[in-house]
């Protein structure tokens, strides 16, 4: 029996994804464990992997297509023996058959002789599976809307999947739609764009003369980013700290740590960035600090025990990614330094995967190399913090009452305040003050 | 647990009241109904259940003056008053042996007596006073009697009376309340029905159909005032059709009473006009019963006659609730068994949603009957909705025709921008009991897509429900 290939939930939130390029073509033998095709979700690129053997027997999604929903069917599988006019008969409602298929195709030989279990077995086989299908919105599965909800929903550009429902069994119903507006949690959907629409379409190019201007359609990343910090805005209430940071003994201590690093061929192995201090330096601080080291439910606040920490990296050609350096707070300083390496290379690349960027406690962006005095990023929940660090530079200072010169940067956390307050957050930066103007204390 | 103290004390046994206790009872609380007069309160005893039995009466009467329309033959049909009172009031009693029953079976304990607060988690209850309404009730048997109780949650569902205009005020011999009405002695030759909503239009139509010669006076301009403006208007010619005259804008000023009659002097735009009935009616609406209950000594604050509530069914006192009427419009039986239900299941902690009064239908069972749920037109339109509005009258339908009611009309108003439902007003044969398909729809938030895809069955009125969507968006069949 022919195979139906899914589209893959590559994450759990992930309900379509754009199928990037075939790597098989039609007629193709392809191993279990290949990689058949790529697959470009809101977050990464990534690779689809055949779970099954046999010959790639027809591609039913071309390369190029765009929103292509889970589990739809993209391409057929033909097993020794079957040929490709097989292949244009596998119904593509027997998609979420396929998990289950192979199962009966497994006892049937082993109860060759008991023909009437075999019958039951096949019987059942069809049932579809239900982990394959499972989305992201708890439920683990079908959203639960009253057609009105559903149709406000969706007139709305309204996400289903991330309103709460308030109704019987927890559907979704036109109260809890209506009030998903400014102020609410649900999150808009990627579909739509992200932001809400301040205005309609339209009226903002009626504002432009027609031909003046290009419209680029929103790739999946793009959109993340503009729903989840349109999402952060309007529903965490932020507020910024800043403090200078006097840098000379942290510099001082990364050229000697640099010119003690291994080499291999006569390179260093490893080579500290003063962002890679902010990181030890921030994630020691909240290990101080677990009041900080939290996210905001409704249900209470959950104060994660490890601090993973989100590091901001720009994607060429726009668009940005925050890979998720785990327990930072029990990582020597060179280890973070070749992790985060490795994280942003893949992440520029769009190669990472979903357990890679998905989670994490804080976050930290670094606009240092662009020269950047001072800035303050958006928190980006489930995260209570995120922290903003600018250029180093040498700036004249007063110390003892004598201008002096030293090497300064300032670093503004944004704080999400439903988690912490002013004070909290103030003591937290005096302490971050500490690791980094004593970095002794980074390497203890 | 002392036999005096209970988890839940309701005052009152009429329909909020009986089931809140049942679903308490069911719950696991310790339960207990304070009555003084019936279990099963106004409406099976005084209101909803045998005025139908009267109006069943009325409709048959009215088969027969018609039995030539179906081919029968009856000869001078004829009615015996006190026979169809007799039948009224022996469906009221075995209404009232139901409860009675059911309390027995979910171990609900009665108290009779007046019950009045002393605490905000204790009563007083005193012997009942006598035949408020009708001839003196014995306790039923098992019944505790005068003493103080005690509960944690006490709820108050006393429920309401008739309204009393000044100079109207009904003497129970010549100007009724609904009691009388529905109790006469004799028959009244000529009847002056004041107020024409439910309570008004159904003893119009019960005395009208029996030969009486009725006229309706309504102080606001539309009869059944409540109801949607083109339903009443179509009830109003209808109502014409059969003979009763109505007065709309009129107001009683006076009424003149004579051994045999009253005359009553009505304002009618600036104009006076005089009318002699034998009996008049007094249905200008009812009142809650917030009085002699001890609400103020403990503090639960009352507005324009009605306990406030904040929809399941909480006074600002703790442990004071008050449902059904006395809690508030809309006062009909289906509000408080809900309202009732509802503050049982929130006292227990279950998610339960507060009383969504747009969503309450309403029931009128005069000929041709009214049902509606939802927005009026006029009124979605004064909320700023844009409308798409159905309509379907019932002479398209070949059951209606069948059944010799072709008169009848069903409106159904929908959000031209969301499809939601706003509203449904039928007027015509058996639309009370159609109404509830649009209030189970209201409650899904169908849209009217989902209601096209739903199939009606072949021959029914429910068809004109169907149709009335399908026109509301320009795509009726059988018109």
């Amino acid at each position: 029996m022919p195979i139906n290939i899914l589209m893959p939930a590559l994450s759990p939130t992930m309900e379509q994804g754009n199928l990037v390029k075939w790597l098989k073509k039609e007629g193709d033998k392809v191993k279990s464990g290949d990689v058949i095709a790529e697959i470009e979700t809101d977050k990464a690129t990534m690779e689809v992997e055949a779970v099954d053997e046999g010959t790639l027997g027809k591609i039913l999604v071309a390369e190029g297509t765009s929103d292509v929903a889970v589990n739809q069917p993209i391409a057929v599988l033909l097993e020794e023996g079957e040929d490709a006019s097989a292949a244009s008969t596998a119904p593509a409602e027997a998609a979420p058959k396929k998990a289950a298929a192979p199962e009966a195709k497994k006892e049937e030989p082993a109860a060759p002789k008991e023909e009437a279990k075999a019958e039951v077995s096949k019987a059942e086989a069809p049932k579809p599976a239900p982990a394959a299908a499972a989305k992201a919105n708890g439920s683990g599965g079908k959203v639960f809307a009253s057609p009105l909800a559903r149709r406000i929903a969706k007139e709305r550009g309204l996400d289903l999947s991330a309103i709460a429902g308030s109704g019987p069994h927890g559907r979704i119903v036109k109260k809890d739609v209506e009030s998903a507006q400014p102020g609410s949690s649900a999150r808009q959907a990627p579909a739509s764009g992200g932001g809400f629409p301040l205005m309609p379409d339209d009226q903002i190019r009626a504002l432009f003369e027609p031909g003046s201007y290009d419209v680029l359609p929103h790739d999946g990343m793009r959109k993340t980013i503009a729903s989840r910090m349109q999402q952060s805005k309007v529903v965490v209430p932020h507020y910024y700290l800043a403090v200078d940071f006097e840098l000379d003994a942290l510099v001082k201590m990364r050229e000697e740590m640099n010119n003690y690093a291994p080499k291999d061929d006569g390179k260093p192995v490893w080579r500290l960035s003063i962002n890679d201090f902010m990181i030890k330096a921030f994630a020691l601080t909240l290990k101080k600090h677990p009041e900080a080291n939290a996210s905001w439910t409704e249900g209470g606040m959950l104060r994660h025990h490890n601090v993973d920490i989100g590091v901001a990296v720009a994607i060429p050609g726009g668009g940005l990614i925050t890979p998720i350096l785990r327990n930072a707070q029990d990582k020597p300083l060179p280890q973070i330094s070749q992790e985060i390496g490795e994280l942003a290379r893949r992440a520029r690349e769009k190669r990472l995967k979903p357990h890679e960027y998905q989670g994490g406690t804080t976050a930290i962006s670094n606009l240092g190399m662009y020269g950047v005095k001072h800035f303050t990023a958006v928190v980006n929940p489930p995260h209570s913090t995120i922290l903003a660090v600018a250029a180093s530079e040498k700036r004249a200072i007063v110390k003892n009452d004598q201008i002096v010169v030293a090497t300064m940067m300032t670093a503004t956390i944004s704080c999400d305040h439903r988690v912490l307050d002013g004070a909290n957050s103030a003591e937290l930066m005096q302490t971050l003050k500490g690791y980094i103007e004593k970095p002794i204390g980074l390497v203890m | 647990m002392a036999d005096n103290q209970f988890d839940i004390i309701i005052i009152g046994g009429g329909p909020g009241g009986y089931v809140a206790a049942i679903r308490a009872a069911q719950l696991g609380y310790k339960t207990a109904v304070v009555e003084r007069e019936h279990l099963g309160g106004i409406c099976s005893n005084w209101g909803c259940i045998p005025t139908k039995a009267l109006l069943r009466s009325a409709e048959i009467f009215q088969y027969f003056n018609h039995a030539k329309n179906y081919g029968l033959s009856v000869e001078k049909p004829a009615f015996d008053l006190k026979a169809i009172v007799q039948r009224s009031r022996g469906i009221a009693g075995q209404m009232n042996t139901g409860v009675q029953f059911l309390f027995k079976k979910n171990k609900i304990t009665t108290i009779w007596g007046d019950a009045k607060f002393t605490k905000p988690n204790e009563i007083a209850v005193t012997a009942p006073t006598k035949g408020v309404l009708g001839p003196a009730v014995e306790a039923p048997k098992g019944a505790l009697g005068e003493g103080t109780y005690k509960a944690q949650h006490i709820i108050v569902a006393t429920g309401a009376r008739p309204r009393v205009l000044p100079g109207l005020e009904p003497d129970k011999k010549q100007v009724w309340t609904y009691f009388e009405a529905m109790n006469p002695e004799s028959f009244p030759k000529s009847l002056l029905v004041i107020g024409s909503g439910a309570i008004g239009v159904e003893f119009a139509s019960f005395y009208r159909t029996l030969g009486a010669d009725v006229t309706i006076v309504e102080v606001l301009p539309q009869v059944l005032p409540v109801e949607d403006a083109e339903i009443a208007a179509f009830a109003r010619k209808q109502f014409e059709k059969q003979g009763i005259k109505i007065l709309t804008g009129a107001k009683v000023t006076k009424l003149d009473k004579k051994p045999d009659a009253v005359t009553a002097t009505i304002d009618v735009g600036g104009k006076t006009e005089t009318i002699t009935a034998e009996k008049v009616i007094s249905a200008v609406g009812v009142v809650g019963n917030i009085e002699n209950i001890g609400l103020e000594a403990v503090g639960v604050k009352t507005d324009k006659g009605i306990v406030v509530t904040d929809g399941y069914g909480r006074t600002n006192v703790k442990g004071i609730y008050a449902i059904g009427d006395v809690a508030g419009p809309p006062m009909l039986a289906h509000k408080a068994e809900h309202e009732g239900v509802t503050c049982v299941e929130a006292i227990k902690g279950l998610k339960v949603h507060a009383l969504d009064k747009n969503k309450v239908p309403g029931c009128t069972y005069c000929h041709p009957q009214i049902a509606s749920v939802g927005l009026t037109e006029a009124k979605a339109k004064e909320l700023g909705r844009e409308v798409k509005i159905g309509r379907f009258p019932f002479i398209g339908n070949g059951k209606a025709i069948a059944l010799g009611e072709p008169d009848g009309l069903c409106k159904t108003i929908f959000d031209a921008k969301t499809g939601e439902l706003l509203g449904a007003h039928l007027s015509g044969a058996e639309v009370t009991e159609l109404i509830q398909g649009f209030v189970v729809a209201m409650n899904c938030e169908t849209t009217e897509e989902e209601l096209m895809h739903t199939i009606f069955p072949h021959p029914t009125l429910s068809e004109t429900m169907k149709e009335s969507v399908l026109d509301a968006y320009g795509r009726v069949l059988n018109m």
